[in-house]
């Protein structure tokens, strides 16, 4: 194993306050079973999963919630063992409506028996080993929440290269992905040996922003005895370091194509706490149920890095972290630059929820857009290489065919551009709304030319 | 634990920001332009702060009329007409009479700036469309230039004398070389300032302080700065090398005229200027080769300000060809 440098550095990006301090050097807490808890079944992209269970029911750890709906989906399974309390459509911490199963823990914390790892996962077939991932729901837990074994099984023709293991955590005030690195490194090790095997990846590439030493040293030693073309790479301190494709591109310098997917230039990527959700569905035969998250900002009276059941209220994480120091400004699930505000505490975190940050009024900028002044920080911060301005200006005015030709489909949503912009513009607005139009008029296209063809 | 939503703010992300405004960034430019504005007290005394005052007054109170006029909100609070005012002041000769000054400012802010629609969406660079009107509407009110305090050059008793290069440019005329023309300026005035110019023009080690706050607080990129200054300095070089007796040498060209206020503070006007890096550096160099056209061959002794306006006038083509290649295009192009 090498540790290096990256040598390709991904263009634009900003540098944010990061705020890590609060939380960066302090162990990872077990939070106590709540009494409630909220599940959401729609935790991962694609199709919600279909519930197995219904109110009234009791049901044990690790028992299934809900099955995987379709190809693109995942299965839910029991945090703790309790009672069936609700399965009703409610509030979710992405901010839409979507089926939540509500449990009443009964305390006892019970497991359902899972069986015995028969078999050394070495001489597994590839088929069984994602089947367990799938079964356990494990999700991309760096927040997009795309379903593993999707990932896991490439359609004939594409092989997948090099493994990319996201451990950049660039977004300010979380460090639950650095803790974790620092005080799991062997699990998250050998769920990378475990998805190294099944993709058959001859290269593996650990990504750590410059700013985490300690996650670079624990990450070192755990992969000092892994043989093969393993690197662990020291990408640059800069948001959006960890995102997907410019992740690939700092670790390969390849761009993947525009509209394309990872596994068109070779690479995967997989977050270091989906790793470790890795390394427990194979090694111990269990389903995610639980995961770390930081629970910081300034109006929080203990920030913490917790080991949160899924579907723990962020009212109970608060809590837990010794309530709230004063007047709380905005409630964020996630963090500050892709995270989503929340309206109400009682809602369950999620796989995919890696902070809950919590901001004093005085944090909160309340603002006004004022007309663009050209300044042209957006274009720098882009890390598309796009011309938010523009595009903002062409959305506006609902020119969506420019919008289109200025590649507003390429945005990423990391909100970069919005965050220099000193006429604070509602650029990351602008954008989602514009993907979604452009998306649709792109649809009723093609369906016009498929009619025509059919009529000709 | 208080948690009535009605005290939270729920709103899209991303919920932090750099905290940098449209007014910091304007009064970031302000005190860059301090030491210019300073130096031109100093060389031309009360007339350098008559005529900032007269700039800043009439173009902040005719934007706020304006304003008022078209029914919108007054937004004088940006800051941005009170660095329209200096700009155009320290972009006048120092004896111009007030109500001179006060026809600028209204050409400015009225005609260039809110007639497009304010702030953000004008054409053109407001204070240098205010100084050339004045420079055809009273051209020789514009070109009278008084000789500065501690001018160690001798004027004898005179009060006015020619800027450096319009100076050259009548010696040039005559047939005279350079050398008997650098005696009357040594470089050294013009980097310090005390030669014949605008009010804000003459100090190059001031405008050059400014110019660092201006990078330094991000306010400006160093594309525009350094491809105009450079491409004058090239096409400087060349023309000495062609005729090294009838051409001035390359350190007069940089340091006289309005190079140094015109590349660090009028061609980086965010709004009037490309957004791209390409696109500045191309703006940069095209005002240096048209200024350097206008002095060399044009009417005028200087064609700083005529330059700027006409990369100006390019910028929205200019942004439109120059369109960074985005992340994930063309990327067979790339790898073969």
């Amino acid at each position: 194993m090498k540790t290096l440098r990256a040598l390709f550095n991904p263009r634009g990006g900003i540098h944010p306050a990061y705020h890590k301090e609060a939380t960066d050097s302090t162990r990872v807490e077990v939070m106590p079973v709540p009494k409630t808890l909220y599940v959401a079944l729609n935790q991962h992209l694609g199709a919600p999963s279909r519930p197995v269970v219904k109110k009234g029911d009791t049901v044990l750890r690790g028992q299934p919630l809900a099955e995987s709906a379709g190809y693109v989906s995942s299965w839910v399974h029991a945090p703790t063992s309790g009672i069936i309390k609700a399965v009703e459509s409610r509030l979710t911490a992405g901010g839409q409506l979507a089926t939540v199963v509500e449990i009443e823990a009964n305390g006892a914390d019970q497991a359902i028996e899972s069986p015995a790892p028969a078999t050394d996962w070495r001489v597994m077939q590839t088929r069984e080993l994602v089947d367990l991932i799938l079964q356990a729901g494990v999700i991309g837990m760096g927040g997009a929440g795309f379903p593993t074994q999707v990932k896991l099984l490439p359609p004939p023709g594409k092989t997948i290269e090099t493994l990319v293991i996201n451990g950049a955590e660039c977004e300010p005030y979380l460090t639950a992905d650095h803790r974790l690195m620092v005080e799991e490194s062997a699990r998250i090790s050998q769920g990378i040996q475990i998805v190294q095997r099944i993709l058959g990846a001859t290269k593996v590439r650990v990504a750590i922003e410059d700013n985490k030493p300690e996650a670079i040293a624990a990450m070192e030693s755990a992969l000092k005895m892994a043989e093969g073309d393993i690197q662990l790479v020291v990408v640059k301190t800069k948001y959006p370091q960890g995102a997907e494709k410019q992740l690939i591109y700092s670790c390969t310098r390849r761009e993947v194509p525009s509209g394309g997917l990872p596994m068109d230039v070779g690479a995967l990527v997989e977050n270091v706490g989906t790793a470790a959700a890795i390394s427990d569905a194979v090694f111990l035969r269990r389903p995610l149920t639980e995961r770390v998250l930081t629970v910081t900002g300034d109006a929080v009276a203990n920030p913490k890095n917790v080991l949160a059941r899924v579907g723990t209220s962020f009212r109970d994480l608060i809590g837990f972290c010794g309530g709230l120091r004063g007047p709380v400004g905005k409630v964020i699930c996630g963090g500050p630059m892709m995270g989503v505000a929340q309206s109400s505490l009682d809602v369950g975190m999620n796989k995919t929820t890696s902070g809950l940050l919590l901001l004093s009024r005085s944090q909160v900028h309340q603002y006004t857009s004022t007309p663009c002044i050209g300044c042209g920080r957006c274009v720098q911060a882009c890390p598309s290489s796009l011309l938010p301005c523009f595009l903002s200006e062409n959305l506006e005015a609902e020119n969506f065919e420019e919008a289109e030709r200025l590649n507003v489909l390429d945005c990423i949503e990391c909100g970069a551009c919005a965050f220099e912009c000193p006429a604070h513009r509602p650029l990351v607005q602008h954008m989602r709304q514009g993907k979604a139009k452009v998306i649709q008029l792109r649809r009723q296209r093609e369906t016009k030319a498929s009619r025509k063809e059919k009529a000709t | 634990m208080s948690d009535t939503t009605s005290e939270w703010i729920v709103s899209p992300s991303p919920h932090a920001h750099s905290g940098d405004t449209v007014p910091k960034i304007m009064g970031t430019v302000i005190v860059a332009l301090l030491p210019a504005l300073v130096a031109g007290v100093v060389f031309f005394g009360w007339n350098a702060v008559r005529l900032t005052a007269i700039c800043v007054v009439s173009c902040v109170a005719s934007e706020y009329v304006v304003r008022r006029i078209m029914r919108r909100d007054p937004g004088i609070n940006d800051l941005s007409a009170v660095v329209t005012g200096i700009l155009l002041a320290l972009n006048l000769p120092p004896t111009l009479p007030g109500w001179m000054a006060v026809v600028g400012s209204l050409c400015a802010i009225v005609i260039a700036k809110q007639l497009y629609g304010g702030i953000g969406y004008n054409l053109f660079n407001p204070a240098l469309v205010g100084r050339c009107v004045l420079l055809v509407s009273f051209p020789v009110a514009m070109t009278t230039w008084a000789v500065p305090n501690f001018a160690h050059i001798p004027p004898v008793d005179a009060t006015t004398m020619a800027t450096p290069l319009g100076a050259w440019k009548t010696a040039w005329s005559a047939g005279q070389a350079p050398s008997a023309f650098q005696d009357t300026f040594p470089l050294r005035a013009l980097l310090i300032g005390n030669r014949p110019g605008c009010l804000g023009e003459t100090s190059t080690i001031a405008l050059l302080l400014g110019g660092i706050v201006l990078l330094w607080r991000r306010c400006i990129t160093w594309h525009i700065p350094v491809a105009f200054i450079g491409s004058v300095a090239v096409f400087a070089a060349i023309l000495q090398q062609t005729d090294p007796a009838r051409n001035l040498p390359v350190s007069y060209h940089v340091f006289s005229g309005g190079i140094f206020l015109g590349a660090l503070f009028m061609a980086t006007d965010m709004v009037t200027t490309p957004v791209t890096s390409r696109g500045m550096l191309l703006f940069g160099a095209g005002c240096g080769v048209i200024t350097m056209i206008i002095r060399k061959w044009g009417g005028y002794p200087e064609g700083v300000s005529f330059s700027i306006l006409i990369m100006n006038a390019l910028t929205p083509l200019i942004n439109r060809f120059t369109r960074p290649h985005v992340f994930g295009h063309a990327v067979k192009e790339k790898t073969a």
